[in-house]
């Protein structure tokens, strides 16, 4: 039902802009892509006004890429640079209020399931750290500890970068910033230990560098969103202006920050696992068949 | 031992409001809990508010939302205990245990909670909730973009103290704060209200013209907590439900092509078109308000009621409880030989201009009482008037910070503005359309 609005009313097919047209007939919609066949499809997300050399704006394309059913696929998301980009995506994009994209998700997944029952309408909340981690901490981690079952991407850039430059809560200790004359004061935030504790049942930290697990790690925790539980992933989406990477240097960066703070950690719950095993053949979370037991 | 096995079950002690599930009695089979719920049947609006019988009972304002919300096909209602609230939200907990409402949470506090209302409403359910007072405060920013995203749903505000010192009484002047969100705005003055304006809210509130959030409000306690009668149709029929394609402006279901209010990055920008398309969504949101008018005339009778109008020598002007105070003050007026006419104004947004204008192209002497210190509804009034009436407006009485409105205040502020005697709780600056001596006034404001 959803992929005829992406198609053309019978007759209206050559008023339509190119880009349009592009995006019905080379679009991802209704086929699996993958990020290696990058370049050679329409993306859901193209144009964008981001700085040169954003790695943000990279991590969203990748991300929405990797969305299981971009056509059935909404995000949400608040205050920000991601935002900029996230709204220009041929996909819905809810932009309410400051903070608020945790509550949002939550009233809007509850919804659609009521209205679509198993159908997967899968919501994707994507924000800031400073959107997530400090103005909307109470509707994040409350969202969790209820068992929302929805996605939420923290595009952590460790700074304010849309409102030029301050310190966020998942800025690092001693860092220099707006409004941290000083240095930091404060350890960055562990949110990923929070979303354990909250009950999320997948969480996960990726940097941009490696397009196939950013686009594993987004498809597993869309899927377990469905019926499992809440999933965090935490990207560390650098800011090149605030931090003064030259563009250049962006991909540099990001290695070595893998490297420092950013390692790939994955946490599955058991009752994840067995729901990727199971629903979508997930090969590496079968039980492993029991050891041959040969007696003598 | 055996003793207490039998014990009775009390499900709905006398005089308690139920809250919680009632529980099924041990002897019996297993019952469904939802069996009454999906017995239901839809029917029409118009059958639903004109036609169908109706029995009378003596209920709660908080029961009465309950009912209402029962019979109105909601989807989706989310609750918060406190800030302050009234029984009401636990009691839309007891209709999703039963299955009248589809899905029901405790929110972590009201903004997450009208947040997670704008969400539900976008996936193109019916929501309802309810706060009062600082809560109402709270949750006021995703309030008061619910119009400019083109969100159908019923907030029902039991309106309390939100001024510091901290207090959980009944004063309305939260409504001030609602009456410029751009959604629509009802005040109900008894539980047969708040149950009526309730199920029409929703069904205004989803009309494709209109496409706005209704807020409905009562002054806490003397609505909420005291009981009163209202008649209501039988729990076996409810309205119809939300159709979601019907929207002025699309859900956000993936159904649909999105809005591009949620898409336009442009309306974020600063330049000529962006200021543009910016300002061009408020006039819509306004306009759509304005269109509400026919169906609160169809469903509610119009925007306000007048009685007692005929050759009055006074009319009070009221909203909401401050009604039901100057119903009773226009009965002692009558028995001291003054005859005094009262409108009732039950849509604060939009507002009755019309009707006012044409009620009081004669009148001598307005007296609008109310439950807040700023005196809203006298400016509203007298702005709506202006040019239209000579009448002299008498803001006041004012109550506030919890205070119960006497009667015999009412009466004596239309005695006094009918002969002229200086008035012993109206500053003369809040009397409007006579000369006003400073004087007079930084002496009566030294001497409250």
């Amino acid at each position: 039902m959803s992929l005829d609005y992406v198609k053309f009313s019978p007759g209206f097919d050559k008023f339509m802009p190119k880009e349009y047209k592009d995006m019905v007939e080379h679009g991802p919609f209704g086929k699996k892509t993958t990020v290696s066949q990058m370049g050679s499809f329409k993306e859901i997300l193209e144009e964008h006004p981001m700085c040169a050399g954003c790695a943000m704006t990279l991590f969203i394309r990748l991300a929405m890429i990797s969305f299981p059913n971009p056509e059935d696929t909404i995000t949400v998301g608040t205050a920000g640079c991601g935002r900029l980009a996230i709204s220009q995506a041929a996909i819905p994009f809810v932009y309410g209020n400051y903070g608020d994209q945790n509550g949002v998700a939550s009233g809007l997944s509850r919804g659609l399931r009521l209205r679509f029952g198993d159908k997967p309408k899968d919501v994707v909340v994507m924000a800031g750290d400073g959107g997530m981690a400090d103005i909307g901490f109470s509707c994040t981690l409350h969202s969790w500890f209820r068992k929302e079952k929805f996605t939420t991407i923290m595009l952590d850039n460790e700074v304010y970068g849309n409102t030029g430059g301050q310190e966020s809560g998942m800025t690092n200790k001693g860092a220099v910033l707006k409004m941290a004359p000083l240095g930091k004061k404060f350890e960055k935030m562990d949110m990923l230990a929070m979303a354990k504790s909250a009950g999320c049942a997948y969480v996960a930290t990726v940097v941009p560098n490696n397009p196939r697990r950013v686009e594993a790690v987004i498809k597993k925790a869309v899927l377990i969103a469905r019926e499992i539980g809440p999933t965090y992933i935490q990207a560390y989406t650098s800011c090149n202006i605030e931090y003064a990477i030259p563009t250049d240097k962006v991909m540099e960066d990001a290695k070595n920050v893998e490297g420092d703070r950013y390692q790939f950690t994955e946490y599955v719950t058991d009752e994840a696992k067995q729901f990727l095993a199971e629903r979508y053949g997930y090969k590496e979370f079968l039980p492993k068949p029991a050891p041959a037991v040969t007696k003598a | 031992m055996s003793e207490s096995l039998d014990t009775e079950v009390k499900t709905n002690p006398q005089g308690d409001p139920i809250t919680s599930v009632a529980a099924a009695p041990k002897a019996e089979v297993k019952k469904d809990p939802h069996a009454e719920a999906k017995k239901q049947r839809v029917v029409t609006p118009e059958y639903m508010f004109f036609e169908a019988p109706r029995t009378k009972e003596f209920i709660t304002g908080s029961e009465a939302a309950k009912e209402a919300v029962r019979r109105a096909n909601v989807d989706l209602s989310i609750a918060y205990p406190i800030t302050p609230q009234s029984e009401t939200m636990q009691l839309i907990g007891v209709l999703y245990g039963e299955g009248y409402v589809k899905e029901y949470y405790r929110g972590e506090e009201e903004y997450g909670v009208m947040s997670a209302i704008a969400g539900a409403s976008r996936a193109g359910v019916r929501c309802f909730t309810a706060t009062a007072g600082p809560g109402t405060l709270r949750g006021i920013e995703p309030i008061a973009s619910w119009p400019g995203h083109r969100l159908p749903a019923v907030c029902m505000f039991t309106c309390r103290v939100v001024n510091a010192p901290l207090a959980i009484q009944p004063d309305n002047i939260e409504v001030s704060y609602l009456l410029n969100c751009g959604m629509i705005v009802f005040h109900a003055e008894n539980q047969q209200d708040m149950f009526d304006f309730i199920m029409k809210g929703f069904i205004i509130s989803e009309m494709n013209d209109v496409t706005l959030p209704v807020g409905v409000c009562c002054d806490g306690f003397f609505v909420t907590h005291a009981r009163g009668y209202v008649h209501m149709q039988e729990k076996g029929i409810k309205l119809p439900p939300r159709e979601a394609w019907r929207g002025a402006v699309p859900v956000l279901d993936a159904e649909n092509p999105p809005a591009r209010l949620s898409r336009d990055a442009p309306v974020q920008k600063s330049n000529f078109m962006a200021y543009n398309i910016h300002a061009v969504w408020q006039q819509e949101v306004w306009a759509a308000v304005e269109r509400s008018r026919k169906y609160i005339n169809k469903f509610m009778g119009g925007l306000c009621s007048a009685e007692n109008m005929e050759n009055a020598d006074a009319v009070i002007i009221a909203a909401g409880s401050a009604a039901a105070q100057s119903r009773e003050a226009v009965r002692l007026c009558a028995d001291k030989g003054i005859k005094v006419g009262l409108i009732k104004v039950r849509s604060l947004r939009p507002f009755p201009t019309e009707e006012l204008r044409q009620l009081c192209k004669n009148t001598k002497l307005i007296v609008i009482p109310e439950f807040n210190y700023v005196g809203w509804l006298a400016r509203e009034v007298a702005t709506a008037i202006y040019g239209h009436s000579k009448a002299k407006i008498i803001a006041g009485p004012h109550v506030y910070g919890g205070q119960s409105m006497p009667v015999e205040l009412i009466v004596d502020e239309v005695e006094s503005g009918l002969t002229g005697k200086k008035s012993t709780n109206v500053a003369l600056s809040a009397i409007m359309g006579t000369d006003v001596d400073q004087g007079a006034v930084s002496h009566f404001m030294q001497n409250i």
